[in-house]
């Protein structure tokens, strides 16, 4: 067989046009002058216009930028630490550290959403942009913390003993010896932690009330009704989240290289 | 090392928003709305109107599961085949989708189902043209949700799939056939008992999710289609009985770590992830 037969190649195309039939639709219909979602009224950037002049779409955007970002930075400090701490552990602590992470990526997001929602309501804290912060941190440390743990046991554990030997202090040791080694674990730590983020809808939907991201505008405008600007907007994320991952894909290429 | 303080931020942060929060669902499962310890909230579950629900979530979720894996295995099979060129530009396109917004993904077919929607316009206009009423609709009904689910899963069927196929050692295959197999026995007997591990996988990725899910039932299922995740939202958001809603919470929880751990029983940790 030189390659594959043109059912083979014919059946996997049919299958991406399935994924991507209604991803097109929307992104095509996003530059439809009529409302319309069947019938072409020509070319049209009014409901890009639209999007830019709405200010609870632009608020939606601040938020959930912020609190990616903010979470991501957070998550991957305590989880890089966690990691480290761990590796010196002995067995018994460690997997009880480790069941916890577990945990926590065991549960289904409806139910890690409505827990914390619990707990934030049982401590008074009112629901907003804070208790979505502390919620996408928690959800974030596990995936950190899974990203750095590999690298540091592929570490060669007497290059830290080593500059310790040579008068380095312990924290000169772990800025100069052990950082370095685990950076590129780190480093996906915190791109998985900020797309993650950046992509959830369940927990933040239980973990705020008015301060909404964009995920959360896209479901309360979606139950609302549908409307061309979500359309554009859709088509908006759906580029950016395209653009991150050729360049994620790149880079890893290039380091690799 | 002597660094085992480091880990104290994230075991005071573990504690506080992953154990703490769970007990507090344990506790109020068992408990009544003034603090009494009971087993009501868990004996109210059995109440047909709630059994049928999970049962609806279960066939709808195994179904959604069935069909990603009878797709999803020969787009797999196909992809995993050495001489296919462009390769990694295709499987790109497999894993693009599963980084995109789920609700986009399910946005997205709402507006070709809904009413005036380019598939359900469509599929009116064949039937006027050959004599018919126009009036099919294709929105708030089971079809819709299950198709829903298939759309925004079937990608994590077929990466793990085609992770575990193409890891498959060639030269097993090229004995099976040197020792005189035919095409269905070398893939009946040699290349699908070496996928079993991504077919595990593959499922676990599928099922849990769907088993889960309220949001695509609340959007192309309407008000009145009802899945488990749709009762936990309402009882915590609507209803307000936050016992009840804990209890089925923990119920979830529970039947999803039993599958899980059936799961891993029979399929072992090498059947790959996405990452």
């Amino acid at each position: 067989m030189k390659s594959a037969g043109f059912f083979k190649r014919g059946y996997v195309y049919l299958v991406l046009a399935f994924l991507y039939m209604p991803i097109l639709t929307l992104i095509v219909f996003s530059f439809n002058a009529s409302k319309s979602r069947a019938v072409w009224g020509g070319f049209t950037l009014d409901w890009y216009r639209a999007l830019f002049q709405n200010s609870e779409i632009l608020n939606a955007l601040y938020v959930t930028l912020a609190v990616a970002l903010l979470a991501a930075v957070t998550a991957t400090f305590i989880g890089t630490l966690g990691a480290i701490g761990m590796f010196s552990m002995k067995n018994g602590p460690k997997s009880l550290l480790l069941a916890a992470a577990n945990l926590s990526m065991l549960t289904p997001d409806i139910v890690i959403g409505i827990s914390l929602m619990i707990l934030f309501l049982f401590a008074n804290l009112p629901l907003g942009f804070g208790t979505m912060l502390l919620a996408h941190v928690s959800f974030n440390v596990p995936y950190v913390l899974f990203s750095v743990l590999p690298r540091l046991k592929q570490m060669n554990g007497s290059a830290y003993e080593a500059a310790l030997d040579l008068g380095a202090t312990h924290w000169q040791a772990i800025r100069k010896i052990v950082l370095p080694e685990i950076m590129p674990g780190i480093l996906t730590g915190f791109i998985l932690a900020f797309t993650l983020s950046l992509d959830d809808f369940v927990i933040s939907f239980f973990t705020t009330s008015e301060v909404q991201n964009l995920s959360i505008l896209v479901y309360s405008m979606a139950r609302r009704g549908i409307h061309p600007t979500i359309n554009a907007l859709s088509t908006l994320m759906f580029v950016a989240i395209v653009a991150l991952l050729l360049l994620v894909n790149r880079k890893s290429s290039i380091l690799e290289r | 090392m002597k660094t085992k303080p480091f880990a104290a931020p994230y075991a005071v942060w573990m504690l506080l928003f992953t154990i703490v929060p769970i007990a507090l669902v344990a506790a109020y499962s068992f408990t009544t709305a003034d603090g009494a310890l009971t087993l009501r909230n868990m004996a109210n579950f059995l109440d047909p109107i709630y059994i049928t629900v999970l049962l609806r979530s279960l066939g709808i979720a195994l179904l959604c599961t069935l069909i990603c894996l009878l797709v999803g295995y020969p787009a797999a099979y196909v992809l995993a085949q050495k001489d296919f060129d462009k390769k990694g530009v295709l499987v790109l396109l497999f894993v693009i989708p599963m980084w995109m917004n789920f609700l986009l993904r399910t946005y997205a077919w709402l507006t070709l189902l809904e009413s005036n929607g380019l598939i359900t316009s469509t599929v009116n206009r064949v039937i006027e043209f050959f004599g018919g009423q126009g009036n099919v609709r294709l929105l708030y009904n089971y079809g819709a949700v299950l198709m829903g689910m298939v759309y925004n899963y079937l990608p994590f069927m077929v990466l793990p799939l085609y992770t575990s196929l193409s890891r498959l050692d060639r030269r097993v295959v090229e004995a099976a056939e040197d020792l005189g197999a035919n095409r269905s026995q070398v893939f009946l007997r040699v290349v699908f008992p070496l996928s079993v591990p991504g077919i595990f996988s593959g499922v676990t990725m599928v099922f849990m999710p769907a088993i889960t899910t309220f949001v695509i039932s609340r959007l192309l299922g309407g008000a009145q289609f009802k899945l488990f995740g749709d009762l936990i939202e309402q009882q915590f958001l609507f209803t307000g009985n936050w016992n009840f809603g804990s209890a089925m919470s923990l119920i979830m929880m529970v039947l999803l770590l039993l599958s899980m751990s059936i799961m891993n029983r029979y399929g072992d940790q090498e059947g790959g992830g996405i990452f």
